[in-house]
């Protein structure tokens, strides 16, 4: 079925036939022979996931609802809701400036509101899809055990999508009027990324400063959040109780959210067109670039390469923004540092697993940038220098740009506990090392200005290189207790690695 | 107009050279240049130009065959072949957050240039292309014109003895595309050898010392202008069709190649 030509439900299905394709070569890396193995994966994940619900939630199916109940879910909804509105503003910004056929359907005598509209509900729906695979088993687990009322979470998560897109679009737009299509990239980018990290850390540092843990539920169940929180019946509790199946909040949020967004639609739409057309100027301005020093140094092919890639990593807006959001993620630790430094109560430990996670995030974001983002692949490998250099410089120049950012905290943390500092230097490298290598696997690619498309192309890879990260972090953390006992965790984290191994495409 | 002289070593020699994809896209082609030669290959879209001189400059792997650049073997030692020759695609390899003069800096330092040498030259290739008022400029916004004259300015700061180019005048204005051509002519007469594949026949008549072509992987005719010209003017029954300009040359000898396939 088609609909009539230039109409919404028109561009609707062109967009999904768009996002379906993209979405297949991504998982099959293009060849559809792997389709078989991939949806061995996806059973084996959703499986996994189940179980995983079952043993964490599954009893608190027929939960009694209390004020404490009440302010834990909606602390999660919350945090969930900001990472939605962080990703859909990426989104928005790149469906402006990405110029893949905006030129095509700009020069279309078609209203450009139209497809914008459907581009933003579009990506509302997307945040939600997103969300499915880590929330479904949850809500599944709850409704087979507790009842079919917990289904309602779904119609939760697609409101808490709609609305994240709605604030997200009204958002960048309010950036493009107040600061121009120039530097509303860089900016909402950046804004994307403390929106995202803001909360959590935000409740990290609280949660250090009153009670010197890490948990980010300690500052939540304290008295104080307790007796300001509203009573059982306010209006604040309806996403909550929506999440628990209640039947007139869900049907209340999921109204209030698909006004939200028709009318963010409605005020922004009709000028769509003038922003796209504002942010496609932006590519063609010049920058000039200070000069330094006066004549060229001497140098080895190697150690040119290293230099580029160094020189490319510091001019590249959205690894600012990425390094940025790293950077954000490493005050609570720092905090924990500076008030654990005196009393030296232990928190060390705590220090370690922070630190390793930090460092794999930091290396995989890095590495996907450099050895993805070769603009001229052909210059390089047409060059006389081997093969392996290539590889090895752009490796070289993401530890290089890891140990600027950890050594100052691993050489604090040394003067603390050498022993600490020790074990977390070493997850730091296997952490950043593992991110490279899966990386290097994943490896597809193209030009830096087509980023967004590299990005969807290797989600799998983030995925994996996340969960590697996670495996180093907890493999460093036991090790800093006992040594022996790491062996477990660490051969976990070299499991993911090899299953990466296995995933990946096959060079050409 | 030619250098053709049995004692002129060869600046590229092909023998048997085959690369298939889901079809052969190089099958079996044999093909000399010599030095000092400026080489123009035609074809068809999708005869395997781009195939073949990929190869050549070591971004694919062929399946059979040999390639040797200025007499090194260039699948035996790549690196040392590389080290003679510079390759230039249709898309400028250039980074969009580099200056021209940054970009420069880089290529030289990857073919190990003398600093001091490669400077003099970076100061005189961008002066000479015209690039020198937007040598401190990053190359993202830069024309196409400007983009392919810094790509070419990469590939003659090594000072190569051979440059191989793929449709190098696409999308360039008259006046670029001027300036590139007089940058290759002056490489030819300095002793260079340039191979480049072209679909502006204007260019290879003009150009060109030798022009080859190209169907279906394989050579199908090479010579002057003149002689080929002379090969498509003769009659299936050795018969005259009259006077001949390379297009018309060119249409009948791939028309030729269609029927006899």
């Amino acid at each position: 079925m088609i609909g009539q030509a230039g109409t919404a439900v028109w561009f609707a299905q062109h967009e999904a036939r768009l996002v379906w394709r993209d979405w297949l070569s991504m998982i099959t890396a293009g060849r559809r022979e792997r389709l078989r193995r991939v949806a061995v994966a996806i059973v084996i994940f959703v499986a996994f996931m189940h179980a995983v619900a079952n043993w964490t939630v599954g009893r608190y199916a027929d939960t009694i609802v209390d004020e404490p109940l009440l302010v834990g879910i909606s602390a999660s909804i919350l945090l969930s809701w900001l990472l939605m509105v962080s990703q859909a503003m990426e989104s928005i910004t790149r469906a402006f400036y990405s110029r893949s056929d905006l030129d095509l359907i700009l020069a279309s005598p078609v209203a450009a509101s139209r497809v914008f509209a459907v581009r933003v509900a579009t990506i509302a729906l997307g945040m939600a899809l997103m969300a499915l695979p880590l929330a479904a088993p949850f809500i599944n687990v709850l409704a087979l055990r507790g009842g079919w009322h917990w289904l309602g979470g779904y119609g939760l998560i697609l409101a808490m999508g709609v609305t994240a897109t709605a604030l997200a679009v009204t958002l960048t737009v309010a950036l493009f009027r107040l600061i121009g299509a120039k530097r509303t990239r860089l900016v909402a980018q950046v804004v994307a990324a403390v929106i995202g990290a803001a909360f959590v850390i935000g409740l990290q540092v609280a949660a250090i400063l009153s009670y010197g843990t890490i948990s980010r539920a300690a500052v939540l169940q304290s008295d104080a959040v307790m007796a300001h929180a509203p009573g059982l019946d306010s209006l604040l509790w309806w996403p909550a109780r929506a999440a628990l199946g209640e039947v007139s909040p869900l049907i209340g949020v999921m109204a209030a959210s698909t006004l939200l967004l028709a009318g963010a639609i409605a005020l922004v739409a009709p000028r769509f067109g003038d922003y796209a057309i504002a942010a496609a100027g932006v590519g063609a301005a010049r920058v000039a670039q200070a000069r330094r020093g006066p004549g060229f140094r001497k140098t080895s092919p190697r150690r040119a390469l290293r230099h580029k890639e160094w020189v490319l990593l510091r001019r590249d807006p959205w690894l600012v923004s990425q390094t940025l959001m790293q950077m954000l993620y490493l005050i609570p630790p720092a905090v924990l540092l500076w008030r654990s430094f005196d009393d030296g109560n232990g928190a060390y430990a705590l220090l370690v697993p922070v630190l390793v996670m930090a460092a794999g995030q930091l290396a995989g974001g890095l590495a996907w940038l450099a050895i993805s983002g070769e603009d001229a692949p052909d210059l390089v490998a047409s060059a006389p220098v081997p093969e392996r250099y290539i590889v090895r410089a752009k490796i070289e120049a993401v530890i290089g740009v890891i140990a600027l950012v950890f050594a100052p905290l691993l050489l604090v943390l040394a003067v603390a506990s050498p022993w600490h500092a020790a074990v977390a230097s070493g997850g730091i490298v296997a952490a950043a090392a593992a991110a490279t290598m899966i990386q290097l696997w994943f490896r597809s690619q193209a030009k830096r200005s087509q980023f967004r498309r590299r990005q969807v192309s290797s989600r799998f890879a983030t995925f994996t290189e996340a969960f590697s990260s996670i495996g180093w972090a907890a493999t460093a953390a036991v090790a800093a207790a006992n040594l022996w006992l790491a062996v477990a965790p660490g051969l976990v984290a070299l499991a993911v690695v090899a299953g990466a191994r296995f995933m990946a495409p096959r060079a050409a | 107009m030619t250098h053709a002289s049995p004692a002129n070593p060869s600046a590229l020699e092909i023998r048997g050279l085959v690369k298939r994809f889901d079809r052969p896209a190089v099958d079996g082609l044999d093909l000399d240049v010599r030095a000092g030669e400026f080489y123009a290959l035609l074809g068809p879209n999708g005869a395997g130009k781009t195939t073949t001189l990929r190869m050549v400059a070591g971004l694919l792997r062929p399946d059979a065959g040999t390639i040797r650049v200025a007499g090194i073997d260039a699948l035996a030692d790549p690196v040392a072949a590389k080290r003679v020759m510079a390759w230039i695609s249709d898309e400028p390899m250039i980074y969009d957050k580099l200056t021209p003069y940054e970009y420069l800096e880089f290529v030289a330092g990857l073919w190990a240039v003398e600093p001091a040498v490669a400077q003099a030259r970076t100061i005189a290739l961008l002066e000479w292309l015209g690039l020198a008022p937007n040598a401190h400029e990053r190359c993202e916004g830069f024309s196409k014109g400007m983009r392919q004259k810094v790509a070419l300015a990469g590939a003659l700061i090594h000072e190569p003895r051979v440059i191989i180019l793929d449709e190098p005048l696409t999308g360039l204005d008259a006046g670029s595309a001027r300036q590139v051509k007089s940058v290759l002519r002056e490489r030819v007469e300095a002793g260079g050898t340039v191979i480049m594949t072209t679909h502006i026949l204007e260019v290879a008549e003009r150009m060109a010392d030798r022009i080859g072509v190209i169907a279906h992987g394989r050579l199908i005719a090479e010579g002057t202008l003149e002689e080929l010209r002379l090969a498509a003017g003769k009659t299936a029954d050795g018969g005259w069709r009259g006077g001949a300009t390379l297009e018309d040359a060119f249409l009948a000898l791939v028309a030729e190649q269609a029927q006899a396939a």
